[in-house]
């Protein structure tokens, strides 16, 4: 391997792992706001569930906040060619991230947590928006970053080479950005919504927590089913046409579609074939993919094969199957809530085993999901690491040789290992031990529904 | 100007973060000296936990401020000071969580082990944080490519090719966890009751006279290690009021540390941030000095091009105020029953 290939390795790895975190706490900062606003209207078990949930999101931002240091530390570290080059535009976003959300997020954070006393009922649940608003922001000027290395816009370019901005008002209007990011934190509420609805129908299955279990399923499976079938259209549609208009080679291979055609077919399953540049074993849906991209049947579609070799993402079997584990899981997701939400609608769902154990079960596939969807953005953009404009082969630090990369490498690796073990030890005793029993509630009634289940 | 403004924008956000995170830093590294019970141990990390977070948002912010104003010089001095940098990112990530997960568990063994990462790691970082400052005073081997790459250590001594740690930036990392384990005593003196009060003026006390001395010593060694400061300081003659401040600033924390812990840990507060900008006077207009002054990066090689920079102000400004604004609330909140 040269260095470049463990510079990346490294970026993957690293961003790979942070991403595990926020997703989960972007979209459960939402649902705790919705969770405290319940209470605030009266319900004491949501105000359990608040409390709860906030101990699981408190572990979660702490993982989050460590892993995500190195990330900013790296672009730096890691690709101080690209860093040098591109500083002037992406350091606007980068900046703001840690002046308008970090220190919000970070000064907020612990009166959510722990400070309830400290600041009255209202002034909890104004912490609750405010941790909020600032994990949503970070979201924005993160996606922000993203989208400008994906579709660049609102800058100059000078004569040295250096990119320098023009307008901080396009760089943040993006059209790119708006629409990734309600895409991303979209994925990020389906994860948040799936975790509380497989952990409540967890304490379902035993029989314990009856009533912070319902309301964490309920929430999770509507909150879910919303969040799945806007994950797919519009924001899922919207942001595969903004592939289409702008990185059409990247689309081509996402799609597996090597060859230009009329009526072009949407393919369901396949692997690609990169000696033949065909598809092995295909299923596919004839002229699908002309009417979602051009909303005619019979449309062309162009092909991989015309554009330039030069230009293709450099994995494109990777590409491909990111992109349809992410799509495939996405329609499971919309199947899953829809079917749970039937059985909430006719007052079914509590005791619906086999669906409960179906949401217990997925639980993981929205960090696989939203992962994949990372996965095909940043494999699409490449061979650039910023699209038309400077290639990932010129933007890692020369200085910096493969064998140092590989020692922070493997010790990210085994410090990453470590906080997993803890990580997960952690959070089963959380959920083994569940929220505070009801004050008021008997608890013989649980025990009994406890005896009942063994 | 405006790569100058920036410059100083950045040094008094880095000063911040010295001034408080340096704080936070202490109380890690004294816990196991002036906490003897388990009831201490959690009464002494009580008081960082509210805040040690957005403390550390300063040091973040300090690097996003870098990168927008002289990505030059983040591109060159973080990749030559790689693997210091990624044992200061594996440092971090163990000390955030030691001061996150020991509460997440009430058992002595779980509190215990997290206790000790807060200590070694917070010691471990200040000793970082030294030695990085020690470099950029020191200068480091920038050839006519403009990079660098710097090892961990060579033959210690000061040559062309020094490596992070040599005795000089030994002593400044030194000095530096002196003066940061001296501030956290002196916020936890005035911040605790009883003997963890009394332990904590102790070691202010204790730590005082050696941290004073080094950091005199220092003034001279540095010009020993990097002739040019001198230079420095005759064209910037306004600069002496820094050191200037500094020192006085050090001897008012001794005199107020009995009758005012408070007051002497503002006075110490002071004198970090003046420390601090001492070390900027030195090197300005340069921001990376290299061992060949030819190659040393300059404040105009390094900035970003102008409309960037005076974007930037234009948000900046009104950010950290509102950062400001979030401060005085929180102290209102947390600071006053204690």
């Amino acid at each position: 391997m040269e260095a470049l290939d463990v510079h990346r390795l490294q970026f993957a790895f690293t961003i790979t792992y942070h991403y595990l975190f926020p997703q989960i706490t972007m979209g459960l900062a939402l649902l705790l706001v919705v969770f405290k606003a319940r209470e605030l209207r009266g319900d004491e078990a949501s105000g359990r569930a608040l409390r709860f949930w906030a101990k699981v999101f408190g572990v979660c931002f702490a993982m989050g906040v460590v892993t995500g240091i190195p990330m900013e530390f790296q672009f730096g570290t890691n690709w101080a060619r690209f860093s040098e080059r591109t500083g002037n535009v992406i350091g606007q976003t980068l900046a703001m991230e840690g002046v308008f959300a970090f220190f919000l997020e970070a000064s907020f954070l612990y009166f959510l947590l722990y400070g309830e006393k400290l600041v009255g009922p209202r002034g909890h649940l104004a912490a609750a928006v405010l941790v909020w608003l600032g994990s949503w922001l970070s979201g924005y000027f993160i996606v922000c970053t993203n989208a400008w290395m994906q579709h660049p816009v609102g800058y100059t370019l000078g004569d040295d080479g250096v990119i320098q901005l023009e307008s901080i008002g396009a760089l943040l209007t993006n059209p790119w950005a708006v629409r990734q990011y309600v895409h991303t934190m979209i994925g990020s509420v389906i994860t948040a919504s799936f975790v509380l609805a497989g952990v409540g129908a967890f304490w379902l299955l035993r029989g314990v927590h009856q009533a912070v279990a319902r309301r964490s399923v309920a929430l999770g499976v509507l909150v879910g089913f919303v969040a799945s079938v806007v994950a797919a259209f519009p924001t899922g549609s919207m942001q595969a046409h903004m592939v289409s208009e702008h990185q059409p080679a990247t689309f081509a291979a996402m799609e597996g579609h090597f060859h230009t055609e009329d009526r072009a077919a949407m393919v369901l399953i396949g692997q690609p074939n990169m000696e033949t540049l065909t598809l092995d074993n295909p299923i596919r849906i004839p002229g699908m993919l002309s009417f979602l991209t051009f909303q005619r049947w019979d449309a062309e579609v162009p092909g991989l094969t015309e554009y330039p070799r030069d230009e293709w993402p450099d994995n494109v079997p990777l590409l491909y199957f990111s992109y349809h584990i992410m799509a495939g899981l996405g329609t499971l997701f919309i199947a899953l809530t829809a079917l749970a939400g039937i059985a909430w609608k006719r007052g079914r769902l509590y005791g619906a085993r086999p669906i409960l154990w179906a949401l217990l079960v997925a639980v993981p596939f929205p960090f696989i999901a939203n992962t994949a969807g990372w996965m095909t953005a940043e494999l699409g953009r490449q061979p650039w690491i910023v699209h038309g404009l400077l290639r990932t082969e010129d933007g890692h630090s020369l200085n910096v040789s493969a064998g140092n990369v590989w020692f922070s490498l493997l010790g990210f690796a085994g410090l990453y290992s470590l906080l997993s073990a803890l990580f997960v030890a952690l959070m089963l005793r959380l959920i083994g031990r569940g929220p505070a029993p009801d004050p008021r509630e008997d608890d013989a009634a649980e025990l009994a529904a406890r005896s009942e289940v063994a | 100007m405006l790569a100058e403004t920036w410059f100083w924008l950045l040094a008094l956000s880095l000063a911040t973060y010295v001034a408080l995170g340096g704080a936070d830093l202490g109380v890690g590294m004294l816990l196991s000296r002036v906490a003897k019970t388990p009831d201490e141990r959690r009464a002494v990390i009580d008081t960082i936990r509210p805040l040690w977070k957005p403390n550390e948002v300063w040091l973040v912010a300090a690097g996003g401020t870098l990168f927008l104003a002289f990505p030059t010089l983040l591109a060159v001095a973080f990749s030559g000071f790689y693997l210091p940098l990624m044992l200061v990112l594996w440092l971090i990530v163990g000390r955030g969580l030691a001061i996150e997960l020991r509460y997440q568990m009430d058992e002595p063994l779980w509190n215990g082990m997290w206790d000790v990462v807060l200590g070694l790691a917070s010691l471990a970082l200040a000793v970082c944080f030294g030695a990085a400052l020690g470099n950029i005073l020191r200068g480091v081997a920038l050839d006519e490519t403009g990079t660098f790459f710097a090892p961990l250590w060579t033959d210690l001594t000061i040559g062309d090719e020094p490596g992070i740690l040599d005795w000089y930036t030994l002593l400044v990392a030194t000095v530096a966890a002196l003066a940061l384990a001296h501030h956290g005593a002196l916020y936890l003196s005035g911040r605790t009751q009883g003997d963890v009060r009394e332990r904590a003026a102790g070691w202010a006390a204790r730590l005082f006279p050696p941290l004073f001395i080094g950091w005199i010593a220092l003034g001279g060694l540095s010009f020993e290690a990097r002739p040019a400061v001198l230079d420095n300081l005759r064209a910037h003659a306004w600069g002496i009021v820094f050191p200037a401040l500094a020192v006085a600033a050090f001897v008012a924390s001794a005199l107020l540390r009995r009758p005012h812990p408070r007051r002497a840990f503002l006075a110490s507060t002071a004198a970090l941030y003046a420390s601090v900008l001492t070390a900027a006077v030195s090197t300005f207009p340069d921001v990376l000095p290299a061992r060949d002054a030819a190659h040393s990066l300059t404040l105009a090689e390094a900035a970003a091009p102008d409309a960037g920079l005076a974007t930037g102000l234009t948000w900046w400004l009104p950010g950290m105020a509102l950062v400001v604004a979030y401060y005085a609330w929180m102290h209102r909140r947390i600071g006053g029953g204690r």
